[in-house]
């Protein structure tokens, strides 16, 4: 019996070890992956863009949104920021677009180039191959009325429909007679989307561009006809920038704060409960590197609140063992043997740790939804780190004294 | 022993002065709210060289940039200036900044946020959801865990006493801070929101404890003692355990509050006051109720 609670021990001791060597942001952790640290700790900005999407049908309205995304993404990758994030929210019955930049050296000229309104231009060409020359028209997407994806009578191909309003009609049907036969490039933001070939002149504003679309490109330019052509303006609401400098003061006087606490904890457990104390102070490293461990596989992304609410379960953590030890000391003042006391220990705090932590799981639940993404952090690690302090205390303090502590 | 039945009145109406003071310092100074509720502008720099004052930067921007309602402190410990205005746009940050960069040699910014009147109308509705729904959550759970404990108190009092004494760990921080915000110009942000919902998750973990030994003790002594004389005992029995849980916690709070980043300290801060109250309430104010709550006239029980 002993040894299968040692060797359970061993297990969650050398799992508790790799763990630490994973988290570690050096060596070998480090270099089959990084840390995925928030903006208030590597710097960055946080935007946060509503769209005006009063002059825009109610059917066309995800489409637009999707098609604003998707230009906005393209031009933040521009940037060369690792892994900008671009996603649309929505709050309070508005759209809105939320860009996430961290580590980004010149936050003005991305919100800059972010804030204009996506352009679509046609361009003439002349030449082939390498000395293709594009030719700007006046024809630009503010001319586009509408776009819509269709499908080939025949073939089922998808196509796009668009089409165009009264001045723009005209302006295409010129384009078009001077261009028969030769393609016609469509730009978006100055970077060339499509290529479609004119097979004749055409008049009255509608055109369908056929060519070798799957229903995704097809769709994605729809989208983006409908976001440079409808006038959805966005205007940025929420910014949040912080430098890299304060990011990382941030980061270490956390770090540091961390460490001080988690050993104020263990001298106090050391000084209270004496040999017991060693075991919780042991069982804490533990649970320490494997809840960091955890953070970083799922992964979750660090921020400051993330990391504050990780270090709070530091001090949360231990509470199940003092419950645990008051009870035993009780026991064994009863007169039972230290085994004894331990299995009654155990069993009787149980109903006391499993109402204790599922009052701070529905507490961390309901962060998680009703906030922000910085506090979605903190309710996350908050979340994870009382899961994983409840198999701590249980499993690894118990395992503790089921193999060191003996019947006198 | 410590004799909480015997002293109840003077706990529970020490409880009371401090709830009603907090609550009458929110309704009277309100809680000063920062940009997250009011939208704003808050903008940390520093100017290591040559470091002007406080009127000299707010001249600069009253006059220069054209903004009467500025407002800005000097952070001692981390030499930093920290400036308060409307919400502005990229636009004209990037033209402040040019315009002080100019004035000021050795601008550095360090952070600069800046959020419309909208987000924080949306913030505060979900704050007040949010702490609803937590207190409605734990008191209810409550309830259901001790739900097996019909007498000599149904469990639904074990519920709203949750609530009572959870109300209680919510105010007095909230007062504090209301305090702080008239004195000291202490806004509250989104991080406190979460800090009160914390200290609600956390503050009911005492009383738990306690509640708990008050059922096991029932159990065992299938009425025989004093309903009174139970809780006394119940309650020394689990001090120790009560205590010792929100130390260790206080004990890391400390940490971050003194040595840990100094965004966070409000909020660290409105932590330390919720766990002090929570084991004040668990045992000297949760407890006395259990007692009153049983000496209610049978018209109460159902």
């Amino acid at each position: 019996m002993r040894q299968r609670n040692a060797l359970f021990l061993l297990i969650i001791v050398f799992a508790a070890v790799l763990s630490a060597i994973f988290v570690y942001p050096k060596w070998l952790g480090a270099r089959w992956r990084e840390w995925r640290l928030g903006l208030d700790l590597v710097g960055g900005s946080h935007l946060v863009y509503e769209v005006d999407l009063s002059q825009v049908g109610a059917g066309d309205r995800s489409s637009v949104v999707n098609g604003l995304r998707d230009v906005i993404e393209r031009r933040v990758n521009l940037f060369g920021v690792s892994e900008p994030q671009v996603f649309v929210a929505q709050a309070g019955g508005k759209s809105q677009l939320v860009v996430e930049l961290a580590g980004i050296q010149n936050i003005s000229d991305a919100i800059k180039m972010i804030g204009e309104t996506p352009l679509l231009d046609f361009r003439e060409v002349e030449g082939e191959g390498t000395s293709t020359a594009f030719i700007p028209t006046n024809l630009t997407g503010r001319y586009v009325k509408s776009a819509q994806l269709t499908f080939d009578q025949t073939t089922q191909a998808p196509e796009v429909a668009i089409s165009f309003n009264d001045e723009g009609g005209k302006i295409f049907e010129q384009l078009t007679g001077k261009n028969v036969g030769k393609p016609l490039a469509i730009f978006l933001d100055d970077a060339l989307i499509e290529m479609p070939t004119v097979r004749e002149r055409i008049s009255g504003g509608q055109a369908v561009i056929t060519g070798r679309f799957t229903i995704q490109t097809a769709k994605q330019l729809v989208e983006r006809f409908n976001a440079g052509a409808l006038p959805a303006p966005i205007t940025l609401i929420d910014q949040l920038t912080v430098s890299p400098s304060l990011g990382v003061d941030s980061l270490n006087k956390a770090i540091v704060a961390g460490v001080i606490g988690t050993l104020l904890v263990m001298i106090f457990m050391l000084f209270y409960y004496g040999r017991f104390g060693i075991f919780a102070s042991l069982a804490l490293v533990i649970y320490i590197f494997l809840t960091l461990g955890v953070f970083k596989i799922i992964p979750i992304t660090l921020t400051l609140a993330g990391l504050a609410g990780f270090i709070i379960t530091i001090g949360m953590a231990v509470d199940a063992n003092i419950l645990i030890f008051e009870r035993v000391r009780e026991e064994i003042k009863k007169g039972l043997s230290r085994t004894a006391a331990i299995q009654e220990g155990f069993h009787r705090a149980w109903p006391s740790i499993r109402d204790s932590n599922t009052s701070t799981i529905l507490t961390a639940i309901i962060l998680y939804f009703f906030t922000s993404s910085f506090v979605k952090g903190f309710a996350l690690t908050l979340l994870v780190g009382v899961l994983v302090s409840m198999f701590s205390a249980i499993t690894t303090t118990r395992l503790f004294l089921k193999v060191f502590v003996h019947d006198k | 022993m410590l004799n909480i039945i015997g002293h109840k009145n003077i706990f529970l109406s020490a409880a009371a002065v401090l709830i009603g003071a907090a609550v009458l310092v929110i309704a009277v100074f309100g809680l000063k709210q920062g940009i997250d509720f009011k939208g704003g502008t808050l903008w940390t720099f520093s100017i290591p060289v040559n470091q002007p004052s406080i009127e000299d930067i707010e001249n600069v921007f009253r006059t220069d940039l054209g903004i009467a309602d500025v407002r800005i402190t000097f952070d001692t410990s981390n030499n930093n200036f920290l400036a308060r205005l409307p919400a502005e746009n990229e636009v004209e940050h990037q033209k402040f900044s040019a315009v002080l960069k100019n004035k000021f040699g050795a601008f550095n910014e360090l952070s600069f946020q800046s959020i419309g009147p909208s987000i924080g109308r949306e913030l505060r509705n979900k704050s007040f959801i949010a702490i609803g729904l937590v207190l409605l959550g734990i008191s209810l759970y409550i309830a259901f865990a001790f739900r097996k404990v019909m007498k000599p108190v149904s469990s639904w009092k074990y519920g709203w006493i949750t609530l009572i004494s959870l109300f209680h760990d919510v105010a007095i921080p909230a007062g504090l801070l209301a305090v702080l915000g008239r004195f000291a110009n202490i806004e509250i942000d989104g991080n406190f929101v979460v800090a009160l919902l914390v200290v609600m998750g956390f503050s009911v973990h005492d009383t738990i404890v306690v509640f708990d030994r008050i059922r096991e003790n029932l159990v065992l002594d299938r009425g025989k003692t004093e309903f009174g004389t139970l809780i006394n005992q119940s309650v020394n029995q689990t001090l120790a355990r009560s205590i010792n849980t929100s130390l260790t916690l206080i004990l890391v709070l400390l940490a971050l509050y003194f040595v840990g980043p100094i965004a966070l300290r409000y909020f660290i801060l409105t932590l330390l006051v919720g766990v002090t109250t929570g084991i004040y309430s668990s045992i000297f104010v949760a407890s006395p109720l259990l007692l009153i709550f049983h000496r209610q006239p049978t018209s109460t029980r159902k």
